[in-house]
């Protein structure tokens, strides 16, 4: 914008009739949603001299997204942005080439830090697991985030061995949805007591609980302290 | 007291044996700390210097064996309810329990798979203090009930 309408636009009063007091030719309707086309082109025209660049694709400009397609070729299964920027890109991979693919990316690109794992569930879907890996490179700033589909009862590799924080994630996300991790060395609940039966957030479990709960701390409560002393 | 009054010589006190010892009891309560959740900040800030709940002679310990109080302050899960259970067997009889904030009390807002809907279903409650959390002064509130309450409990049963 020009100095010239914004000096107008700050001194046009709200309605149309303080128009009348001699404004500037072209800037009159500006508030309008009839832009005049002269106003645009003169806008506009001082940039047109700089040099363009064929506009990339946003979800090709990240190095991550660059290498995980450089290092899967077709495998790729889904390439998705949530906002359709470059900043929350999403990219489905196979299963059975995670774990690889992780170690690539941790050692040659630089996502060094596994911010986090965690399971998601879609009862609808052919392959209702889905695990989510959302990565970072601390050097640059970048985020990637990865997804893996598996079948009911599909393990996934665990990737302990690329962040060693996966192994709480992955265990938590065993705990929740039963997911297994292939590889994992120690897999077993993290939050629930480990003699729990269930697995709470797939979304077939009953969100107040199937009562198992109140009976599980019965079990553990002895014998002998019951039943409570009644004072009167 | 007309048999006993005005026999004695002036600054003797005469009274029944239940109160003085209700008396006892109530005038030094100390509450085992079963900080759980955020319930377990306004616990705190009872005992710190701004409430200062040392002047009921109520001094916070952290073993149930030197306990006559247990505040049961936050949600608590299936999973802690056995320890619960546990901290309150150890505890020396006379043992009262204060469930403090809508969490302990009846699950909160957590109607969930793993929260324990009441304390009460692990240990008997004397005194249910509401609020999410309960303020300072809700706790003095429900300390003060359960104040009055020992007072009127019966040290000699028939």
């Amino acid at each position: 914008m020009t100095e010239e309408n914004e000096a107008a636009e700050t001194d046009q009063p709200e309605e149309d009739d303080g128009l009348d007091e001699a404004p500037p030719a072209d800037s009159s309707e500006e508030t309008e949603a009839s832009p005049e086309p002269s106003e645009d082109a003169g806008a506009s025209g001082e940039g047109e001299g700089a040099p363009e660049e064929p506009p990339e694709d946003p979800l090709e400009s990240l190095a991550g997204v660059k290498a995980v397609q450089a290092f899967l070729g077709d495998e790729v299964e889904e390439v998705t942005s949530f906002t359709g920027g470059a900043d929350e890109v999403s990219m489905t991979v196979p299963a059975g080439r995670v774990r690889a693919l992780c170690a690539h990316l941790k050692a040659e690109i630089g996502f060094n830090y596994l911010s986090d794992l965690c399971g998601v569930h879609y009862p609808e879907r052919e392959k209702p697991f889905e695990v989510v890996y959302q990565l970072f490179a601390l050097d640059r700033s970048e985020r990637l985030r990865l997804k893996v589909r598996l079948a009911d009862g599909e393990s996934a590799p665990s990737v302990v061995e690329v962040w060693r924080t996966a192994d709480w994630l992955e265990r938590e996300a065993y705990d929740m949805f039963g997911i297994e991790f292939e590889g994992h060395p120690d897999l077993r609940r993290i939050l629930l007591p480990e003699d729990w039966e269930g697995f709470p957030l797939r979304k077939d479990y009953p969100v107040r609980g199937d009562g198992f709960g109140l009976t599980w701390v019965e079990r553990q409560i002895p014998s002998t302290s019951r039943p409570m002393t009644e004072r009167k | 007291m007309g048999i006993v009054e005005h026999r004695f010589q002036e600054n003797i006190l005469t009274t029944t044996l239940d109160y003085l010892v209700g008396w006892a009891r109530k005038s030094a309560l100390w509450p085992m700390t079963f900080g759980l959740a955020c319930c377990a900040i306004e616990m705190m800030a009872s005992g710190a210097s701004r409430y200062d709940f040392d002047r009921f002679g109520i001094i916070f310990r952290a073993t149930p064996r030197q306990s006559d109080v247990m505040i049961v302050a936050g949600t608590v899960t299936y999973k802690m309810a056995p320890v619960v259970r546990k901290v309150y067997d150890q505890m020396p009889e006379p043992r009262w329990v204060i469930s403090m904030g809508s969490c302990s009390t009846a699950g909160g807002p957590f109607n969930t798979y793993s929260t324990l809907q009441g304390v009460d279903q692990v240990v008997p409650v004397d005194i249910y203090v509401s609020g999410c959390p309960p303020r300072p002064e809700a706790l003095m509130w429900g300390v003060l009930k359960l104040q009055e309450k020992i007072q009127q409990e019966k040290f000699l049963r028939a």
